[in-house]
């Protein structure tokens, strides 16, 4: 199978700290992505995926193995891998259509293209009657909208999310699911999304991936078979609730391991 | 009784605000007319408006003004041109900081009144002198204020520019240096107020214009209230210099405030 994105036995472990010990937070973990795979990565918190999402963003290096991305080496961040934080990382000097035409600016696309794109995307998440305002005037939702739009304007070859909604209210995140789930019905981007959320795993993945608690390895890895287009009225579904309780049977022996450690 | 940060209505500031200088007058008059302070050694609000007039009708003390606010604004644009950028490269590169860092660091600490004898053996008494003191004053303060602020950029904004696909120089020019145009603004004005101090004290020396020139000149002919409208002019200017910066970052940086 050709792999989109591979992890080729990526582990990190970070410095000791004042005299404290090294910490491994990524054993060598492999993991194929196929391209147009919706993958989320669920664990509990400090197991590490959020350390594995920024290697494959390339924000952090791995401490062994390396990450392929259609078969080249990562070797830093770039375009091509389109990312959205769980912090608000909205430019806010710049207006919610600058905001998107950021990458598109990077690249040299000219200003009419340029135009064209940011209007489809701001359309895309409902976003068109507040391109001229300042990341300040939004609210939550909207500003992970707008990074949503950002990171998909520059048509990246994957879109990687972390824990994007995790600090939004539940009735805006179950909102903000559907959206980006919509989108990638349509889209059909390739997608690691984490989030330390189970239901929310199951909801939008074609594949959940469990990690276990520090040091992160993957426990693991589940398709979701659930059918196309997901409404959220899905959520009660018996095939549903059944992967729920076996998901959570799996993360919480991860939480109790994190507890009794502490 | 007000409760720890609770907010004041915009009419009650302004009343406030204007309260401190009428009862600060008040005082100043009720000692002065009172009789409690000699005449000798401070004068009465009514004699430096006085005096004030004469200098400003008689002796051109507007010359003088418009002097030394070309001294500052003259030595402190100076400063600028040159710390702004190699400020945002400090607070961008970490290798050029370790380099000049340590020594701006020890040239902060150097009074730049302590270099007005050594500039004028240097420069003479001419206006390059007083520009220099100035430039002294204000150089290695906002270098090393502007690197600090720049080092501190959020990293959530670098690594997204990042990953839209930014370049290292594109970082600098689009995230650094507009994610930090109003808190480098805002140093500026700062400092600008500090030069005020360093322009008078090049004025007392080997100087014939200049508010501070005024001032000390006074001072031998037993003057106070001349002393006084000098000092409350150059605060008067220094009100109007901040109060048009901050009109002019609401303007620059709307977003701010949006």
């Amino acid at each position: 199978m050709i792999h989109k994105l591979l992890i080729d036995s990526v582990s990190r472990v970070f410095p000791a700290v004042r005299g404290g010990v090294p910490v491994q937070a990524v054993e060598p973990t492999t993991l194929g992505v196929a391209q147009n795979d919706f993958i989320t990565i669920l664990g509990p918190s400090g197991c590490g995926k959020s350390t594995l999402l920024r290697i494959v963003a390339g924000l952090d290096r791995p401490s062994g193995g390396r990450v392929l991305l259609d078969g080249r080496e990562v070797r830093g961040p770039g375009a091509d891998r389109g990312m959205v934080f769980q912090s608000y990382t909205l430019f806010p000097w710049l207006t919610v259509s600058q905001n998107v035409a950021y990458g598109l600016r990077e690249r040299g696309v000219p200003e009419g293209r340029r135009r064209e794109i940011v209007a489809a995307y701001l359309e895309r998440v409902g976003l068109r009657d507040f391109a001229n305002h300042f990341p300040k005037q939004l609210s939550g939702g909207m500003q992970q909208r707008t990074a949503i739009a950002r990171a998909l304007a520059n048509d990246p070859q994957i879109l990687l999310l972390d824990e994007p909604f995790g600090a939004l209210d539940n009735q805006t995140r179950a909102l903000m699911q559907e959206l980006l789930l919509g989108i990638w019905e349509r889209e059909r981007k390739t997608v690691l999304f984490v989030t330390h959320d189970i239901e929310e795993a199951i909801f939008m993945a074609s594949r959940v991936v469990v990690m276990s608690a520090r040091p992160g390895r993957i426990k693991a890895d589940l398709p979701v078979d659930l059918p196309h287009p997901r409404h959220y009225t899905m959520k009660t579904s018996p095939d549903f609730v059944a992967l729920k309780a076996r998901l959570t049977e799996e993360i919480r022996a991860e939480a109790m391991k994190v507890a009794q450690a502490h | 009784m007000p409760r720890p940060l609770e907010p004041v209505s915009q009419g009650t500031r302004l009343l406030l605000g204007t309260a401190f200088f009428v009862l600060f007058v008040a005082a100043w008059a009720w000692a002065t007319f009172g009789g409690y302070v000699s005449r000798t050694f401070l004068a009465d609000p009514l004699t430096m408006l006085q005096d004030g007039w004469v200098l400003l009708t008689r002796f051109e003390f507007h010359i003088d003004i418009a002097v030394t606010v070309w001294r500052v604004v003259g030595g402190f644009v100076l400063a600028a041109l040159l710390a702004v950028p190699l400020g945002i490269v400090m607070g961008a590169y970490k290798s050029v900081e370790a380099f000049v860092e340590p020594f701006v660091s020890f040239a902060r600490y150097l009074p730049a009144s302590a270099f007005v004898p050594l500039l004028i053996l240097w420069a003479g008494i001419g206006e390059t002198q007083k520009l220099l003191v100035i430039f002294i004053g204000s150089f290695f303060q906002l270098v090393l204020m502007i690197a600090v602020a720049v080092g501190q950029t959020r990293r959530d904004l670098v690594e997204a520019a990042y990953t839209l696909g930014a370049s290292d120089m594109s970082v600098v020019r689009r995230v650094l240096v507009p994610a930090n145009a109003p808190e480098i603004a805002e140093i500026l004005r700062l400092v600008l107020g500090w030069a005020w101090t360093y322009v008078i004290v090049a004025e007392f020396i080997g100087s014939s214009s200049g508010i501070g020139h005024m001032i000390i000149e006074s001072q031998a002919l037993l003057a106070t209230g001349q002393i006084i409208f000098g000092i409350i002019v150059i605060g008067l200017i220094g009100l109007i210099s901040d109060f048009a910066f901050k009109a002019l970052n609401r303007t620059l940086f709307p977003w701010r405030l949006a």
